[in-house]
C-alpha cells in the first residue's frame, strides 16, 4: 500500500467538512435548540409560578369560605335570638290581649247579668202587677201604683 | 460467484486494488477512495445542513431530532473532556464520527458490486471501501496530528511546548534529548495507532468477506445451482457472510466511535497544561 497524493486529497477534505459543519451546520442547530431550551425553561417557570398562584389562591379561598361561614354562623345566631325575641314578644301581646278580651268578656257578662237582673226585676214586677190583678179581680190603676211598683222593683 | 479468470489470487487482487491515476509516485491519486469518501462526506453535510436549515426551535421532525441528538451528544462529549469553551471540537468529533461511520458502511455493499458494476462500466479497478486504503485513513489521523500541535500551541505558547517537550516527563537538562524521543515517539505514535487501528479492523472485515466469497469461486453459475458440492458450498457462503455482516454492524460503528473518542482524548490531552 503506497502513499501518495491521495492523502493530501484526504486531509484537504477532512479540513472543509470540518469548516462547513462548523460553519453551517452547528450556529443554526444550536440556536434552535437553546430557543427550544429557553421557552422549555420559560414554560416551565411559567408552570411553577402558575401553581405558586392556585396556591395562594387556594389560600385566599379557604380563608373568604372560613369567614364567610364564621358570618353564616353569626347571621343565623342573630336570626336566631330575633325570632325567639319575637316569639317572646308574641307571646307577651297574646297574653295581654288575651287578658284584655277576659276581662272585656268578663265585663261584658256583668253587664249582661245586671241587664238581665233588671229585666228580671220588671218581669217580676209586672207578674206581681198580673197576679195581684188576679187576686183582686179587678184592675190595678198602673199608673196610680207606678212609684210604689217601681219602689218594689227596687227592693228585689 | 464473480466471472472465474484468473482465479482466487486474481480475484483477491482485483478486489483489493485501487482504481489509480497517475505514474505510481507520490502524486498518483487513488481516485475511488477519494470520490466515495468526498461523496459520502457531501453526503453527510449534506444532510446535517438540510436539517439546520429547516431547524426550527417548535417541535422537531425526525431528521431535526436525529441530528439534534448528534449535535448534542457531541456537545456533551466536548463539555466532558475539555475545560472551558471549544468552538471547534465538537463539530470536529460530529464530522469524524459521521464520516468515519459512513466510509465504513461501505463494508456491507456486497463486494463484487461495485467492481462488477464499474467494470462493466469500462474501469478495471473499484475499491469501494475508502477506509481500506492507508491513505485514507493517515489523512485522517495526520490531520488529527496538526490539530494535537495547534492545540499545544495555542493552550501552552510555543515556548511552554517546546518546554515540554524537552523537560517532561524528566525535569533535568542532561535528559532533554532523552525526554525529546520520548514525547516524540508518543506524539507520533497517536495518528499511527490511530490509522492502523481503523485500517487494520477494515481490512481483515473486507479481507474476510472476499475470503468467504471466493467459496464458491470455482463454480459457474450454473454449476453452483445444480451440483450437490455448489448448493452446500453456496449455502455455508451465505451464512458465513450474514454472521460476518451482522457482526459488522458492531465493528462499524465501534471504530468510528473509537477514532473520535481517541481524537477527542488527545485534543484535551494536548490542551491540558502538566
Amino acid at each position: 500500500m503506497e502513499i501518495n497524493a491521495t492523502l493530501l486529497g484526504q486531509m484537504i477534505a477532512f479540513g472543509i467538512f470540518v469548516w462547513f459543519t462548523m460553519k453551517f451546520v452547528w450556529p443554526n442547530v444550536s440556536k434552535a435548540m437553546q430557543a427550544r431550551q429557553d421557552s422549555i425553561s420559560d414554560g416551565l417557570a411559567a408552570a411553577e409560578r402558575g401553581r405558586k398562584d392556585l396556591e395562594t389562591a387556594n389560600e385566599k379561598a379557604d380563608e373568604i369560605l372560613r369567614e364567610a361561614r364564621q358570618k353564616a354562623n353569626e347571621i343565623i345566631e342573630k336570626a336566631n335570638k330575633r325570632s325567639n325575641e319575637a316569639i317572646e314578644e308574641a307571646k307577651s301581646t297574646a297574653r295581654a290581649e288575651g287578658e284584655r278580651q277576659l276581662a272585656a268578656a268578663q265585663a261584658q257578662i256583668e253587664q249582661e247579668i245586671n241587664q238581665a237582673k233588671t229585666e228580671l226585676r220588671e218581669q217580676v214586677v209586672t207578674l206581681a202587677i198580673t197576679g195581684a190583678t188576679r187576686v183582686l179581680e179587678r184592675e190595678v190603676d198602673a199608673k196610680a201604683h207606678n212609684d210604689l211598683l217601681s219602689d218594689l222593683a227596687k227592693q228585689l | 460467484m464473480s466471472d472465474n479468470s484468473g482465479g482466487v489470487t486474481y480475484y483477491i487482487n482485483h478486489h483489493l486494488t485501487n482504481w489509480s491515476i497517475g505514474d505510481g509516485g507520490f502524486w498518483t491519486i487513488h481516485a475511488d477512495s477519494l470520490i466515495v469518501s468526498i461523496l459520502l462526506g457531501s453526503l453527510f453535510c449534506w444532510v446535517f445542513w438540510m436539517a439546520s436549515r429547516n431547524a426550527t426551535e417548535g417541535i422537531p421532525g425526525g431528521l431535526q431530532n436525529f441530528v439534534e441528538m448528534m449535535i448534542d451528544a457531541m456537545n456533551k462529549l466536548t463539555r466532558d473532556t475539555f475545560s472551558g469553551h471549544n468552538p471547534l471540537a465538537a463539530p470536529l468529533a460530529l464530522t469524524i464520527f459521521c464520516w468515519i461511520f459512513l466510509m465504513n458502511l461501505m463494508d456491507l455493499v456486497p463486494i463484487d458490486l461495485a467492481p462488477e458494476t464499474m467494470g462493466a462500466l469500462g474501469w478495471e479497478y473499484f475499491k469501494i471501501l475508502p477506509t481500506v486504503n492507508m491513505n485514507v485513513t493517515f489523512g485522517l489521523s495526520l490531520s488529527v496530528l496538526g490539530l494535537i500541535i495547534i492545540y499545544s500551541i495555542y493552550y501552552k505558547g510555543a515556548k511552554g511546548y517546546l518546554h515540554e517537550l524537552f523537560f517532561h516527563p524528566f525535569n533535568h537538562w542532561s535528559l532533554a534529548p532523552f525526554n525529546f524521543v520520548l514525547n516524540f515517539v508518543e506524539l507520533f505514535a497517536k495518528p499511527i495507532s490511530l490509522s492502523l487501528r481503523l485500517f487494520g479492523n477494515l481490512y481483515a472485515a473486507e479481507l474476510i468477506f472476499i475470503l468467504i466469497a471466493t467459496l464458491t469461486l470455482s463454480y459457474g453459475l450454473f454449476e453452483v445451482f445444480t451440483s450437490i458440492g455448489g448448493i452446500a458450498l453456496l449455502l455455508g457462503q451465505i451464512v458465513l457472510a450474514t454472521i460476518w455482516a451482522i457482526f459488522h454492524i458492531l465493528v462499524i460503528p465501534l471504530q468510528a466511535f473509537i477514532f473520535m473518542m481517541l481524537t477527542m482524548v488527545y485534543l484535551s490531552m494536548a490542551a491540558e497544561s502538566h
